[in-house]
């Protein structure tokens, strides 16, 4: 996956964003914290030996914390150290970071607005807004499949499985 | 001979005509997702995994499995006629089944890769049948510290064996274990790591994680690249199919050897996504027309295919014997098992034979239908890959939502779908493998519980890992395992 993103192609992708080393340093860092934050909380509730429990509560979580800080520190300082030879590998350039934002940004959107309004009528939203956004439909081609969907998801769930997903007003105004 | 009447006993559990039907069902939405970039087996069985709570055990997991099977065979599909792997274990496909379809040959390419795919999962089975009681009597006799150290191995195995750097493997593997521990403390019943709030006090449910790592960070990844799809035509018909089941037989040295590696690397935690790319290249190196790989020769289609079958139904061995998947599909199967109340590992074979015998068979039938359908609708299939990405997107994201929600009605799941999804993103670009964190967080409570188990039994002696021949061997082989890249690195400059 992370091969095949070379200069050559900057001229479409757009300007680059962010190295592979920036982001490996990132991501460890962001473990080593993670880590920490683990490591205490872990040791609040008590690391060592409780009687009659053996290792307790917080025994497994703060060894398996202490490892992940050790080897994202390895992880870190190797990255740290390896300038020249991984070095400028591009992670994203400027086309791609805005690809995978408009769909990261929307999909957040959805998730958070289907606890407000239900999960069909925000996928039907999702739908027609991917569809006109990333695949430049017209309106009349996107609103088909932004309403048969949910559609056909209502029955499969609601009518023949009987699984109820998230509903919102508008279920409620169909009786549902 | 006991395997074989039970396993005859199996196929009186399978032949009805609902756990039939959910069979073909299950091969067909398996082929959808497998050869869908985005879905794969692990979280297209994870979100129709709800679905099958009403169920009896024996047909939802038979409905499942089909699903594994369909997935197996479907990955295939885009490859060869794509060149886009629906899944990791069809990346090797692509290096001469592409160029095969190019030529026009896509419908011998499809037989092949289909058929070697079942003689590999078919021999697999056979394996596992057998073994799988022995495995199972044995571990019989595991307590504790046994069952500890076999984890201890399974996880030792993926810095061993993993091609990724091992600091990487193991911080993936340790934030696995970090999300498994939050919530309720099974042994003291207290509640740990959940900082307060309400949201994590059930901690984090390891479908929701497959469906984000897998699903939702694979959407990513592909998105990013900007896919469009240029297809080859997928002629078949049944007089191709016919000369390309001639051709195959004098391939035999590589199916046998792709199957020998697919069994191995899936019993072991390797998983089939390597036993393929091994399998390739083993299959490059000896045969006598080596240097004509990926420019489409049969054999290379034929060597990743069985390699990838065998180790997907081998890695039901560990997971149905010692509740240890091989895999990360593997690892939702078993996740299912626990939801259903089956407890895997040895008591399963004792105390729940007409499952465990029934699965086995459908194993046997489902690859066997799985072929069949699989040939018969693969225009069907290149059809709907047709469908433009920017429609597929979006409702791959909105099935992935319905899963993760219907999984315990909560609503901040689907919020931590799309931060597994983040995850899974960041980790598959910067090379940390996603399989040990899944297994991790599916192993985490079992793990930390038979090590606790056994360290109280000990009185807080570690050297209990260390107190008979079999935990003694099994830790020292972990240890061997977790210091691989180190030995063969001070190998390396020592010569």
């Amino acid at each position: 996956m992370s091969e095949g993103h070379d200069s050559k192609v900057q001229g479409e992708q757009g300007k680059p964003v962010v190295s592979y080393r920036t982001m490996n340093i990132t991501v460890s860092l962001l473990l080593m914290i993670v880590a920490t934050i683990v490591m205490i909380a872990s040791y609040k509730l008590g690391n060592g030996w409780a009687k009659d429990v053996g290792p307790d509560s917080g025994y497994f979580p703060f060894y398996v914390s202490l490892i992940m800080f050790f080897t994202s520190g390895v992880t870190l300082v190797q990255h740290l150290m390896r300038r020249h030879r991984e070095g400028e590998r591009v992670f994203l350039h400027h086309r791609e970071m805005m690809m995978v934002l408009q769909v990261l940004i929307p999909t957040l959107i959805f998730v958070v607005l289907s606890m407000y309004i239900g999960i069909y009528i925000s996928m039907a939203l999702f739908i027609a807004f991917f569809m006109m956004w990333h695949g430049h439909y017209a309106w009349y081609k996107a609103l088909p499949v932004a309403v048969l969907v949910p559609v056909i998801l209502f029955i499969l769930f609601e009518i023949w499985f009987l699984v109820p997903l998230p509903k919102g007003p508008f279920e409620a105004w169909l009786g549902y | 001979m006991d395997a074989f009447f039970s396993l005859l006993h199996g196929f009186e559990v399978l032949l009805t005509v609902s756990n039939i039907g959910y069979m073909v069902l299950g091969i067909l939405f398996g082929v959808l997702l497998g050869f869908l970039p985005g879905v794969g087996g692990a979280n297209g069985i994870a979100i129709l995994l709800p679905l099958t709570f009403s169920m009896p055990p024996t047909t939802a997991i038979i409905m499942l499995a089909a699903i594994y099977w369909g997935a197996l065979f479907g990955g295939c599909i885009s490859a060869i006629l794509f060149n886009i792997p629906g899944e990791p274990w069809s990346v090797a496909t692509t290096f001469d089944g592409h160029p095969l379809a190019k030529q026009g040959r896509a419908g011998e390419a499809l037989t092949a890769s289909l058929s070697s795919s079942f003689i590999g999962a078919l021999i697999a089975t056979i394996v596992l049948t057998f073994l799988a009681p022995i495995v199972a009597k044995f571990a019989l006799r595991f307590g504790p510290p046994e069952f500890f150290s076999v984890y201890l191995l399974t996880f030792c195995s993926f810095v061993g064996m993993g091609r990724q750097s091992p600091f990487k493997v193991i911080s993936s593997m340790m934030l696995g274990f970090a999300f498994a521990a939050v919530g309720t403390d099974e042994i003291t019943g207290g509640l740990r790591l959940t900082f307060g709030t309400e949201v994590l006090l059930t901690g984090f449910h390891f479908l929701i994680a497959v469906i984000g790592l897998f699903g939702i960070g694979e959407i990513l990844v592909t998105i990013e690249k900007g896919l469009h799809f240029e297809g080859q035509s997928s002629k078949i018909n049944p007089f191709v199919v016919w000369q390309t089941w001639k051709k195959l037989p004098q391939y035999w040295v590589t199916i046998i050897r792709g199957t020998a590696v697919g069994v191995w690397l899936g019993i072991t935690p390797g998983g089939a996504t390597p036993a393929s790319f091994m399998s390739y290249g083993l299959a490059k190196r000896f045969s006598k027309d080596g240097d004509k790989f990926g420019t489409g020769m049969l054999e290379g289609v034929v060597a990743p295919e069985t390699a990838a079958h065998a180790a997907g139904t081998s890695a039901l061995l560990p997971m149905l014997t010692l509740g240890i998947p091989g895999s990360p599909t593997a690892a939702v199967l078993l996740g299912g098992l626990l939801i259903w109340g089956l407890d895997p590992g040895p008591l399963l074979f004792v105390e729940h034979k007409d499952f465990v015998w029934g699965l086995i068979a459908s194993i046997y039938l489902g690859n066997l239908v799985g072929l069949f359908v699989v040939l018969s609708t693969v225009p069907l299939w290149a059809s709907i890959m047709k469908i433009p990405f920017a429609i597929i997107a979006p409702i791959i994201i909105v099935i992935c939502a319905i899963g993760s929600y219907t999984l315990s009605n909560a609503p901040a799941d689907l919020v931590f779908m799309v931060m597994f999804g983040v995850i899974g993103y960041l980790f598959k670009k910067l090379d940390y493998p996603l399989a040990p964190m899944v297994l991790a967080i599916v192993l985490g409570g079992r793990t930390e519980n038979s090590f606790r188990q056994a360290m109280l039994g000990a009185q807080g002696d570690l050297s209990v890992f260390w107190s008979n021949g079999l935990v003694g061997s099994i830790t020292a082989l972990s240890m061997v395992m977790l210091f691989w890249p180190a030995i063969t690195w001070l190998f390396r400059r020592l010569r």
